[in-house]
């Protein structure tokens, strides 16, 4: 092997695992606040990347329909659970956040797609479409079931899951797609060619990662998902709303699934059902990380990125069972260091 | 303990479905799939309902079975029956090998450790050239006796449902057992059940080898149901979907399993040949459609199906009596009165710069009560988990009848005649109160997983039963004997941990708090048991805040502070002592 295909490799691989990376980081943040294994972290990161190519090709994407849908679902779930105490303010907030933000997304989408709109409308608008999908399907699907147990919630996961997928067919057909580059233009180093899209990706995880860390460390609705992650009823004795806390690290799980996907798209080809699989890359890095620590799981994702590029240059039919099966290894070596942590309770 | 007939009419019935005039043979072929489906389910309900352990890869098991099969018998063209005893064993040596590696992880790192594999193998099944890659492998022979070929779906169909029925009786058989009561300790955590002598390690490695095996046992009837195997049923979607069919099911009953395929399966059928005609549409309508009712579903009921419709049964709490004239062998006891039954030397425990004991030093007499006090955090539980070996001392010895224990694991203690209750209590809220005082009994047992299925354990397990019922009537619970522990007052199950801890027959009865939580006359019922345990030749350590029971009760008290003894003797002495009122009060007196 030379030093160049080296070098590309690990560039390859570092583009990917900057990608599983941030989906990694999603994975925890969402799980450690809501007990949530988010299965469903793959069709966000598809939504995005569909929604911002058909967008792009002036398509109108079926999502922003589902948006409104599931807004109209949310609101209806707030009034069935308010039901007793019903009064106008109430109703007034969940109707303007769920229905009337959806219908104008939905109508400002309507508007742009027929005219092939600027990258930098197409990348607003698919973001805030998917991150609408995010808060309500968790206000639908999610939030009712808060106080059952770590499976109930991975099935119901599970289900989204289906659902997103099935819907992804019907909204994006089964062809593959691919969008324009946020950045285009490139510029060469050496052997290596470094593409606008590719900075554009580093230059996001590493303010998502920075970002993140700011945020639980310095603002007090970081401080509040922490607690909410550590003791759900302390936290609810101390003031935070869990249902806020979760709605808002579902927001940020769908926003950075969706701009993963945006930042994928230009680069490889789509499909309805590719989500998965990224997704499940992320949540190796996730389980390497432990589904704690953010480092952690950065560099687990760099390494799983870099080990999928050389496993697809040398083996590339064995590439999906290396990057899975080494797994086992750091679990061997977890359990050995860290011995079983006692009494988890149901 | 449950009654055979439902079994038996539901057998009946399951026979006689495919007599009925006129029954389509696509419903056969659809209850053929409910009947493999079952299987693996099955196994899910023991390792995830029961046993606690989430496992996502049981798609992969099916695989092994098949795969086996399918090429022992095409390749090697060994029969079929052949075939089934090395499905059957690949399934459950590569779960041995698959459990060393994921069983001992905790909490979230299992479910997805399972996931990694289930997906890892996916692949391996579709890229080895052996297992025929992508296309897998045709052309697998029927089963068959003598000359009769068992081809169609009709006429398998039998044989998988004896299957399913001799495995859902064997698992329901095990789970009603020794064994089996500490397979559903599992879920509670393990510092209890290893207590008495249970273990853990290897009771999550025998229901997942059982989950695997079931799950083997549907991938060889699989492949000669469809007399051809290719890897797609044997992802990590199969594997996801094994999962929610159990917990659609409910996921801690057996017959659960059976009840969440037959909604799964049928659901799905249902759906694909029907919903196009109502939402003509491209594609995955039944997918969504799916999804949705899946996430509905258990909204509407978290436990799933099956407890939920149990529910409207009346609720049976009239068990039998176990025969109580049935006795267990009795350890032999210390003989002499003033023999040190327990000696701890300078034991020391470190938790990084936190010292929470001391180098504290005290003995136990036999037959005699004595009271470890102290203010809170002074380190009391601390010893008690150094003694039982839950934690392992930083220095210091501690040593039973002379001889010296240190470091041994609690199941080595709990045999040397040393049993204790929780601070915290710590029972099996969904098991009844007999089971959970039964688990006490559990080195006391031999019988192990394979006799319990086949009910060969009957006579070991009455006496167990015996033992636990006779304590419970000893410590005065017996009218609640088969209720659920979870059921219980706070101070009843305080009391049901004492009944565990005498199923141990132990020499040393350590009770951590066993006051708190009863009421006044309660109090002084557990002071006079207590004190007859004594005089029957047991010795009492106790942490106990409540000092006039203290006081009255214990014959030598142990003070400590911060982790440190202050002082040793008398209640009288103790009551004066200077050292002790000042940690108490905070200033001499």
């Amino acid at each position: 092997m030379n030093t160049t295909i080296m070098l590309f490799l690990v560039q390859d691989g570092i583009t990917n695992g900057a990608i599983y990376a941030l989906l990694g980081l999603a994975l925890v943040l969402v799980f450690a606040v809501t007990r949530v294994i988010l299965i469903p972290q793959g069709e966000f990161v598809t939504y995005g990347a569909l929604t911002y190519a058909s967008l792009a090709a002036g398509q109108m994407p079926g999502t922003a329909k589902l948006a409104l849908a599931l807004g109209i679902g949310a609101f209806a779930f707030d009034l069935f659970v308010a039901r007793k105490a019903l009064h106008g303010r109430l109703i007034l907030r969940s109707f303007l956040t769920n229905v009337v933000l959806p219908a104008i997304v939905l109508a400002l989408t309507i508007y742009f797609a027929a005219q092939k709109p600027p990258v930098a409308i197409c990348i607003a608008l698919s973001l805030v479409i998917v991150a609408m999908i995010g808060l309500y399907l968790y206000r639908v699907a999610f939030q009712p079931l808060a106080h059952t147990s770590v499976l109930v919630l991975l099935i119901a996961s599970v289900g989204v899951h289906l659902a997103l997928q099935g819907l992804g067919l019907l909204f994006f057909g089964a062809e593959g797609q691919r969008g324009p580059a946020v950045l285009s233009g490139s510029f060469t180093a050496g052997a290596l060619r470094f593409t606008g899209q590719s900075l554009t990706v580093y230059g996001i995880t590493i303010a998502f990662i920075v970002g993140l860390w700011l945020f639980f460390g310095l603002t007090l609705y970081g401080k509040a998902l922490r607690a909410t992650a550590v003791n759900r009823l302390g936290a609810r004795l101390a003031g935070i709303r869990t249902t806020l806390s979760g709605q808002i690290a579902f927001l940020l799980a769908s926003v950075i699934g969706a701009l993963s996907g945006i930042m994928i798209v230009p680069i490889t080809t789509l499909y309805y059902d590719s989500g998965f699989l990224i997704g499940l890359k992320g949540f190796v890095a996730a389980i390497i990380g432990g589904l704690v620590s953010y480092p952690l799981t950065a560099i687990a994702a760099l390494f799983v990125g870099i080990v999928e590029a050389f496993s697809s240059f040398y083996a590339s039919n064995y590439k999906e069972v290396i990057v899975f099966m080494l797994l086992i290894p750091v679990l061997l070596l977890r359990s050995l260091a860290a011995p079983a942590v006692e009494e988890e309770k149901d | 303990m449950q009654s055979r007939l439902p079994i038996l009419v539901f057998a009946a019935l399951m026979a006689a479905i495919p007599f009925v005039p006129g029954m389509p043979p696509f419903w056969i072929v659809l209850l053929d799939n409910i009947g493999l489906t079952a299987l693996v389910a099955m196994g899910l309900v023991l390792l995830t309902g029961v046993g606690g352990l989430t496992s996502f890869g049981q798609a992969a098991f099916v695989g092994f079975g098949a795969y086996t099969t399918a090429v022992l018998s095409t390749a090697y063209g060994l029969s079929p029956w052949l075939t089934l005893p090395l499905s059957l064993l690949v399934s459950g040596l590569l779960a041995v090998l698959l459990g060393l590696v994921t069983v001992r992880l905790s909490g979230h790192y299992l479910p997805l450790g399972t996931l990694a594999w289930g997906l890892g193998l996916f692949y391996l099944f579709s890229k080895l050239e052996f297992l025929g890659r992508n296309d897998g492998i045709s052309a697998i022979p029927p089963l068959s006796i003598g000359s009769f070929k068992m081809l169609s779906p009709g006429s398998i169909y039998y044989a998988i449902w004896v299957a399913v029925i001799v495995s859902a009786l064997l698992t329901v058989n095990l789970l009603d057992s020794r064994t089996g009561r500490a397979i559903r300790a599992l879920r509670r955590g393990h510092v209890a059940a290893e207590a008495f002598g249970v273990h853990t390690p290897r009771a999550k490695m025998l229901v997942f080898i059982h989950a695997a095996v079931l799950a083997g046992l549907s991938g060889w009837l699989y492949a000669h149901l469809q007399r051809a195997v290719n890897p797609t049923p044997f992802g990590a979607q199969a594997g996801i979907e094994y999962l929610f069919i159990a917990v659609v099911g409910g996921a801690g009953y057996v017959w659960g399993g059976v009840l969440g395929a037959a909604i799964v399966v049928v659901l799905k059928e249902v759906l694909q040949s029907y919903l196009p005609l109502i939402l003509p549409g491209s594609g995955q309508v039944e997918t969504i459609v799916f999804g949705i009712m899946l996430v509905a579903l258990l909204q509407l009921a978290p436990g799933g199906v099956w407890p939920w419709l149990m529910s409207f049964l009346p609720e049976r709490t009239d068990g039998k009596k176990p025969d109580t004239s049935l006795k267990l062998e009795q350890r032999t006891r210390a003989p002499s009165q003033d023999s040190v039954l327990l000696h701890v030397e300078k034991a020391r425990k470190q938790f990084g710069g936190v010292i929470a004991v001391n180098n504290v030093s005290f003995d136990v007499q036999a037959r005699e009560i004595v009271a470890l006090i102290g203010p809170n955090g002074a380190g009391k539980s601390t010893t008690f988990n150094l003694i039982t070996g839950v934690l392992s001392a930083t220095s210091g010895s501690i040593s039973v009848l002379g001889k010296k224990v240190d470091n041994a694991p609690p199941q080595e203690i709990v045999k040397l005649g040393i049993s204790r209750t929780f601070q915290h209590v710590k029972l099996v809220p969904d098991m009844t109160v007999l089971e959970n005082v039964a688990i006490g009994a559990h080195l006391r047992g031999h019988s192990g997983p394979i006799a319990s299925m086949l009910r060969l354990d009957r006579a070991d397990e009455a006496k167990l039963l015996a033992e636990a019922a006779r304590q419970i009537e000893r410590v005065g619970l017996a009218e609640q004997m088969h209720q659920l522990a979870g059921s219980l007052s706070l101070g009843q199950q305080r009391i049901v941990e004492i009944a565990r801890a005498l199923c141990v027959d132990p020499m040393l009865l350590l009770l951590d708090e066993p006051a708190a939580g009863l009421r006044h006359m309660e109090k002084q019922r557990l002071a006079a048991l207590l004190r007859e345990l004594r005089d029957g030749g047991m010795s009492v350590l106790l942490v106990e805040h409540d000092m006039g029971f203290v006081m009255n009760l214990a014959d030598r008290i142990v003070v400590l502070d911060f982790g440190t003894k202050i002082a040793e003797g008398t209640p009288a002495t103790i009551k004066t002592n200077p050292e002790v009122i000042k940690a108490y009060l905070g200033v001499a007196a």
